[in-house]
């Protein structure tokens, strides 16, 4: 009910205060009467929600939390191959067949 | 990465191994809570990304989930969906509404069955297609039965704005917009609730800003974190809200930055004033009566109001769940639905006998689908 998915706004016609948006690919048009006029342009990425645009999502603050998930998963990685290395040198049967 | 494309904010945000490392980071942090954290997601859409992506299974046994009433479709009380049913049956009268809505009973009928009846019942995409619907059948009255919580109220509130300014003479509403923060006050308020933490709904806050749970951390001592939907959002969330109870801290905190500000969206606020205000009482399927929860017309709009001016076929009884039905008791945390005697016998998403069954929002509905009920 309340599930909003992120879209990219493709065009926007001032004329009918509406936008055209781009959900996966699938374009719609939504109504921009919750918006401040002149607040959505092109390439705005926007919440959509029963066929109208609810808000602007912020695009840096959507990057900084993904870049932040990115670098922990690497740290992680980092982390968890210097543990098989150390593992490794820790080998009590080198040397086996 | 230096630009954002639109796959990132589905993709990263539902990213298995950062849900796995965040799980991680969960397990570690909690080991050092001093009671059980017992959070609520209040939003019915936060209980489906949940169940669907098995957050439970990935957290340790001292975080449990209590779903929460906000599922505009499960809280409609019989007598409501008796009045669209009533108004559908005038004669000369289009009903429309969001399609959560065609499926669920009212006392004796639902909107799908009257559909097969032959009433002229139409599901919308948007609200704004009454309007057309309207213009398109000038000899008929148009009714649109409106629900859902903040989110969708604005929407009502553009289609009401385009009515009385276009001077529309055929179109009616049906009012049912329910609101979030006093449904948490009524599960609250009689200090049996086991919650002591919130998870806040995503796209209710993207309209009303996060301001409005602002009281929720004074009045009851929780944590309230305003997540997103996906599951690294709500994973983030019980993070935030396990460090919060950790370090003896009740705030209200915003995991959901990119789309929610403290103030929310101003213009749709004032469209909503312009023509809602509140309304006394509304009776909420599952937890019954709480006082200023719903919003209806305006007194200068009673012309459009169709509780007004139909008022004389709507039938005015209160009708409650089967006396079996514990929803009022899981919502509280009290019970989980296994506990529910009629729990996937008698009460089923296809016939449900209670609210928390109703929709897949519902939390009987999302364990009966996901919990491995079905075998």
């Amino acid at each position: 009910m309340c599930l909003s998915i992120p879209s990219k706004v493709v065009s926007v016609d001032r004329e009918k205060n509406s936008a055209v948006v781009d959900t996966m690919g699938v374009k719609r048009e939504a109504g921009l009467d919750l918006m401040e006029e002149g607040s959505v342009n092109i390439d705005d990425y926007v919440l959509i929600h029963i066929g109208f645009v609810m808000n602007k999502i912020d695009e840096e603050d959507a990057l900084e939390s993904l870049k932040v998930y990115h670098e922990i998963l690497a740290k992680m990685d980092e982390e968890e191959r210097s543990r098989v290395v150390l593992e490794d040198d820790n080998c009590e049967n080198r040397g086996a067949p | 990465m230096s630009e954002l494309k639109l796959k990132d904010l589905y993709d990263g945000f539902r990213d298995p191994a950062t849900i796995r490392m965040l799980a991680a980071q969960i397990g570690e942090e909690a080991k050092a809570l001093h009671e059980p954290l017992r959070i609520m997601e209040v939003c019915g859409g936060h209980t489906h990304t949940i169940m669907k992506y098995g957050l439970p299974q990935l957290l340790p046994d001292n975080i449990d989930f209590i779903h929460g009433p906000g599922c505009p479709v499960c809280i409609m009380p019989k007598e409501r969906i008796d009045h669209a049913i009533a108004l559908a049956r005038m004669e000369d009268t289009i009903l429309v509404t969001l399609g959560d809505m065609i499926r669920v009973p009212g006392s004796q009928s639902s909107l799908a069955a009257e559909r097969a009846a032959g009433r002229d019942i139409r599901p919308l995409y948007t609200p704004m297609d009454a309007l057309k619907i309207a213009k398109e059948n000038p000899d008929k009255r148009v009714v649109f039965f409106a629900i859902g919580f903040e989110t969708t109220t604005p929407m009502t509130a553009a289609l009401l704005h385009a009515v009385v300014t276009q001077k529309v003479d055929n179109l009616y509403f049906h009012i049912n917009h329910v609101l979030v923060p006093p449904a948490i006050d009524a599960i609250m308020s009689d200090g049996q609730a086991k919650i002591n933490a919130f998870i806040g709904p995503s796209h209710v806050s993207v309209i009303t800003g996060a301001k409005i749970y602002a009281p929720l951390p004074q009045k009851y001592g929780t944590p309230v974190v305003v997540c997103g939907f996906e599951p690294v959002d709500v994973m983030q969330g019980i993070l935030m809200a396990v460090r919060q109870q950790k370090e003896g801290r009740a705030e209200l905190e915003i995991e959901y930055s990119r789309s929610v500000t403290m103030e929310g969206n101003v213009k749709a606020q004032q469209l909503i004033d312009m023509y809602l205000q509140p309304r006394s009482h509304f009776r909420w399927r599952g937890i019954g009566d709480i006082p200023d929860s719903a919003l209806e017309l305006r007194d200068e709009f009673a012309y459009l109001d169709a509780e007004k001016v139909f008022a004389e076929v709507l039938p005015t009884e209160p009708i409650d769940d089967h006396k079996l039905c514990i929803c009022g008791t899981i919502l509280k945390g009290l019970a989980k639905p296994m506990e529910c005697k009629v729990f996937g016998t008698a009460c089923t998403p296809n016939s449900p006998l209670g609210s928390c069954m109703v929709s897949s929002e519902g939390a009987c509905n999302a364990y009966y689908r996901y919990a491995g009920v079905l075998g």
